[in-house]
């Protein structure tokens, strides 16, 4: 994808209302302190990549907008709706924002298919067949339609990834969240993964992803986002975060994360 | 090769191995240790089966089921069908059976309810009622059974007279003649509306699959709650009313020394009821915290993720991976509870034991009595052990 | 992003969700369904704890002369007769063993109790264990039956209470753990006919109840041994409770078999082991290991079930306490009785219910590593 015409697009982006606002959010686990007054606006069509060392609330960030884990103080609003205890906004937004967890949580006591049909018979009201056809669709398109019928103790780790993301994609979210989707993952399946995941990004859909995986960022991401001690240190594409590193606190991590690989 | 000739090597039937006679023959060495302890086995039994004999004989002990015809002359207390003393053996073991069943059932049922109401408290965020539950799971399981039996009827027992009972509520009544409580006077009516009850709750289950399995095929969800409430509660209450809607409250009441009317659970049942259903509720407990705190987070998190409501996280995901977990623990208490039940013998509660035991005592046919006892409990234990190990199988996880 | 270098500082949580308040109101007043139950609830709980304290220790009497219970019943159940536990406490624990010759039994049961003790501690978890535990068990039927270094002789039909409850587990759970060992073995063999032995023995004792067991204990052995050939009714139980101990105990060792890795099989055959070398130096020592919880679980289990012998008539510790209460002058004192009885029982299961927790707690950290 050329960087012009992901100028373009993302000046186009910039007048419609951004996807999801984040204003000054707290949340305490107990006594400590994981997110500190962040604040942030994904716009629609936006890739965002959160990354940051461990322990430093990126996880919890992306949980909060799904209300996995409730804030403490703040507002988070998704597609317009103000989270809040009220359950029919919850549903919307559950509804609307699709999410890929670390360790896959696949049920394992459905088949492939079963998974990827659930949340559209029983949630969208889908008709079974029409679900089933969406579903071999989305497996198609993660390349394991020929799985469906498997369970997931069958699969491998990379295999039962790229399952969890098309049962996502089933329920037509208009934002995917993405909690660290290869840390588990040995490497030739991390490529797997990232792979379906790049094809997503063209797409056009939202997505916010924790990760640590530097190339997909460069590649994919209109945005990155530096997170360290619950707040958000730096901010920008993907370029400018990794070439010039502004605070200490980044150069550290790019440096420990570079070693790493 | 082509596709139509047959690889020769496939119609070769693998070599048959000749057995040599020796020592170093794994087979020979199998055949030989299964015969010796086979052989132990096959004469120890001999030995203690001719000593019987022999016993028998010089005792002069009849054998044979015989006696099951002859009148039994032993009262019983409590009876589901009728019995006088003059009936057979062969109608008081019945007796005796379905007084076994009756508790087993019963126990089997509030057990459960109990026992998933404290698992569940044990996992609650209130602090009183978690460590509540956990103290009393943890003290119902150190102390044996029969003692809390013997416990509970000797509370029962001290309680005052009929003419002194606890009354703590109208038509209530505790005392050491047991528990009465209210009912009705039982006319056709009622069995036409319990009958149209459960034919309603029948209709229902089966309306709920179908809306269900529609709702599945054409994605229109359906309410079932009118068609149960149709069922539940209309259907019933218009059988009862159209037998001219009786309705005779019978209240237990003292007459001189004992109360009439109302229904009663003796001191034996109920101390027998009260003490197995508060003991296995304690195992119960911890099976189902167990089965709940074995689905990982994850799953919950997942199927919220996906935008299923809390019934339908927990209809769809949460149970049946719990049930897998649980079943089996849970089908082995409800085994438990039946053969416990047998402890009604240090109590007085008449049921199949202790009937076996009186019948071996007054006939002096212990084995025939013994063998009674065995016959029924390891039908009924087998029974269900061979239910669990088929539901186990169809629910096994597939994994690589 | 000017000062983004300098991390914020950590805010503490608002008053609402750190320290004492937030901690009642997290765990006593979550929602008002919460704060209900909890209030209800520690109401019960200080009302029946002020009610136990009133019966069981300001209205109780705590000892009567020669066997005068009047002040007792004066209390018309509204206070604790403990006169019925301090008259009869030599009873409940040593029965009628002869009164200045107790002090033997009492020896006996601190044996025990030290047995069960070192059993515990996995310092002492070798072979020599073995032979502490005959050496040990000899010592009490020394002790217990008399008749040489000194000691007279105790017929077995004075024994009576804690010691015969702790003989009937203790000698219960030395015969059967061999003997479960063996079961699960065999039910695991290749050979089909062990295998169906085995298969039966288990199936056959789990199916019916302990009493029934019990029942045939005491009235068809007799019948089963050659005339004039007769053993104590004491022993016959005690083979009751092997038998029913054992095939429990073996299905317990049969899942530490099963749980063990195809693997570890594999490695012995391709060294070359033998199948009972195989067995006790690479199957046994790991599986036992990894049943022990479970298998501390099942003696909780049948230590508590040697309470059914009562049924048939044997004097052990709840036998025992229910004897102590025939007498006409303490008849009615059965729940002080029941109680002090039932703290015995629950002392020894509690210890070892928390020592099964502890150690499978330790067994499943040392596997998460």
């Amino acid at each position: 994808m050329s960087n012009t015409m992901e100028a373009v697009a993302s000046a186009a982006r910039a007048d419609a209302p951004p996807a999801i606002m984040l204003d000054k959010v707290n949340k305490w686990y107990g006594a400590m302190h994981v997110l500190r007054d962040v604040s942030l606006n994904v716009a629609l069509g936006e890739r965002l990549v959160v990354c940051g060392p461990s322990g430093s609330g990126k996880s919890t960030l992306i949980r909060c907008i799904n209300r996995l884990e409730t804030h403490q103080e703040g507002s988070i609003k998704v597609d317009g709706i103000e989270l809040s205890d009220d359950l029919r906004a919850l549903d919307a937004i559950r509804r609307e924002v699709g999410m890929v967890f670390q360790s896959f949580n696949l049920f394992p006591h459905l088949t492939i298919l079963e998974n990827c049909t659930l949340a559209p018979i029983w949630v969208r009201h889908m008709p079974k067949a029409e679900a089933e056809a969406l579903a071999m669709q989305y497996l198609e398109r993660v390349k394991i339609p020929e799985q469906a019928k498997k369970y997931p103790g069958q699969l491998s780790g990379g295999q039962q990834q790229r399952v969890a993301i098309a049962r996502a994609l089933c329920m037509k979210p208009k934002i995917m969240l993405f909690d660290e989707p290869t840390s588990a993952l040995d490497p030739e399946m991390i490529k797997e993964v990232l792979e379906v995941m790049v094809s997503l990004a063209e797409t056009g859909m939202t997505m916010v992803c924790v990760t640590h995986e530097m190339g997909f960022a460069r590649q994919v991401a209109d945005r990155v986002v530096f997170m360290d001690r619950g707040e958000i240190v730096e901010q920008g594409p993907p370029g400018e975060i990794f070439e010039n590193p502004r605070t200490d606190r980044l150069k550290l991590f790019l440096s420990q994360i570079l070693r790493g690989h | 090769m082509s596709q139509t000739s047959i690889d020769p090597r496939s119609l070769r039937a693998p070599p048959k191995r000749p057995i040599k006679l020796s020592w170093s023959d794994e087979r020979v060495r199998g055949i030989f240790w299964q015969v010796v302890v086979v052989g132990i086995v096959v004469s120890m039994v001999w030995w203690l089966w001719s000593n019987t004999v022999h016993n028998l004989e010089v005792r002069r002990i009849a054998t044979g089921f015989g006696f099951l015809g002859r009148e039994a002359g032993l009262p019983i207390a409590e009876s589901l069908i009728d019995y006088n003393p003059t009936n057979s053996y062969l109608r008081a073991l019945m007796v005796g059976l379905l007084n076994t069943l009756k508790v087993a059932v019963v126990g089997i049922i509030l057990a459960t309810v109990f026992g998933t109401l404290i698992g569940i408290a044990r996992l609650s965020k209130n602090w009183v009622l978690r460590t509540l539950s956990a103290t009393y799971v943890e003290v119902i399981r150190d102390l044996p059974l029969l003692l809390q039996l013997l416990f509970w009827y000797a509370i029962l027992q001290g309680l005052p007279g009929p003419r002194q009972a606890l009354h703590p509520a109208e038509g209530v009544f505790l005392s050491n003649r047991g528990l009465k409580l209210p009912w009705i006077q039982w006319e056709g009516a009622h069995s036409l509306a319990l009958v149209a009850f459960l034919l309603g709750l029948v209709a229902t289950i089966m309306y709920r699959r179908q809306a269900l399995a529609k709702q599945i095929a054409d994605g229109v969800p359906r309410a079932v709650w009118p068609v149960a409430l149709v069922c539940l509660v209309a259907l019933p209450l218009a059988a009862w009313a159209a037998l001219g809607a009786p309705f005779t409250p019978d209240i237990p009441a003292l007459r001189g020394f004992n109360f009439q009317g109302g229904l009663t659970l003796s001191p034996e049942y109920f101390a027998l009821l009260a003490g197995l259903v508060m003991y296995t509720a304690g195992f119960i407990a911890e099976i189902v915290r167990a089965g709940i705190q074995a689905v990982p987070n994850g799953q919950r998190e997942a199927a919220q993720a996906l935008g299923l409501r809390p019934g339908a996280v927990l209809r769809l995901v949460v149970l049946p991976q719990a049930l897998r977990v649980i079943v089996p623990p849970m089908t082995s208490q409800y085994l438990n509870i039946t053969k416990n039940s047998s402890l009604a013998v240090a109590i007085g509660y008449q049921d199949i034991v202790s009937i076996a035991n009186t019948t071996l005592n007054q006939t002096g046919q212990a084995i025939e009595g013994i063998a009674i006892i065995m016959l029924v409990y390891l039908t009924i234990s087998l029974s269900i052990s061979g239910f669990m190990n088929w539901y186990n199988a169809r629910i096994a996880l597939v994994e690589r | 992003m000017s000062d983004a270098a300098i991390p914020t500082p950590a805010r503490p949580a608002p008053i609402t969700l750190v320290g004492p308040i937030a901690w009642v109101r997290n765990n006593l007043f979550s929602g008002w369904i919460s704060g209900l139950i909890s209030l209800v609830l520690l109401f019960l709980i200080v009302k029946w704890a002020l009610g136990f304290i009133e019966w069981g220790v300001i209205n109780a009497v705590w000892s009567v002369p020669n066997n005068q219970t009047q002040a007792c019943r004066d209390l018309r159940g509204t206070g604790a007769c403990w006169a019925v536990i301090t008259e009869k406490h030599r009873f409940i624990l040593f029965g009628t063993y002869p009164y200045e010759e107790q002090w033997r039994a009492f020896l006996s049961i601190l044996i025990f109790s030290g047995l069960f003790i070192v059993s515990a501690m996995r310092s002492f978890w070798r072979k020599e264990l073995a032979l502490v535990w005959i050496g040990a068990l000899t010592a009490i039927g020394v002790l217990m039956w008399g008749g040489v270094l000194g000691l007279n002789y105790v017929p077995q039909e004075r024994w009576g209470g804690l010691v015969i409850t702790l003989i009937l587990a203790t000698f219960g759970l030395a015969f059967a753990f061999p003997l479960s060992i063996l079961v699960a073995l065999g039910r695991r063999s290749r050979l089909p006919a062990i295998k169906a032995l085995c298969v039966i023995y288990v199936e056959l004792i789990r199916g019916v109840p302990l009493i029934s067991l019990l029942f045939m204990a005491s009235v068809m052995f007799p019948l089963f041994l050659p005339e004039g050939m007769n053993i104590d009714k004491l022993l016959r139980a005690q083979i009751a409770i092997i038998l029913f101990a054992g095939a429990y105990l073996a299905e317990v060792v049969r899942g530490g078999l099963q749980t063990l890795p195809r693997g570890q099989y594999e490695a012995a055959d391709a060294l070359g082991l033998s199948y009972w070398k195989k067995t006790g130096f690479i199957v046994l020592p790991q599986a036992l290991r990894l049943v022990i919880p479970p298998l501390v679980n099942t003696f909780i289990g049948f230590f508590k079930d040697t309470s059914l012998v009562l049924i048939i008539g044997i004097f052990d510790l709840l036998t025992a306490g229910k004897t102590a209460i025939i007498e006409p002058a303490w008849q009615g004192f059965g729940i002080e009785v029941y109680l002090t009885v039932g703290f015995i029982y629950f002392c020894f299961c509690f210890a070892m219910s928390r020592y099964s927790q502890n150690l499978e707690a330790e067994l499943n950290r040392h596997r998460v590593r």
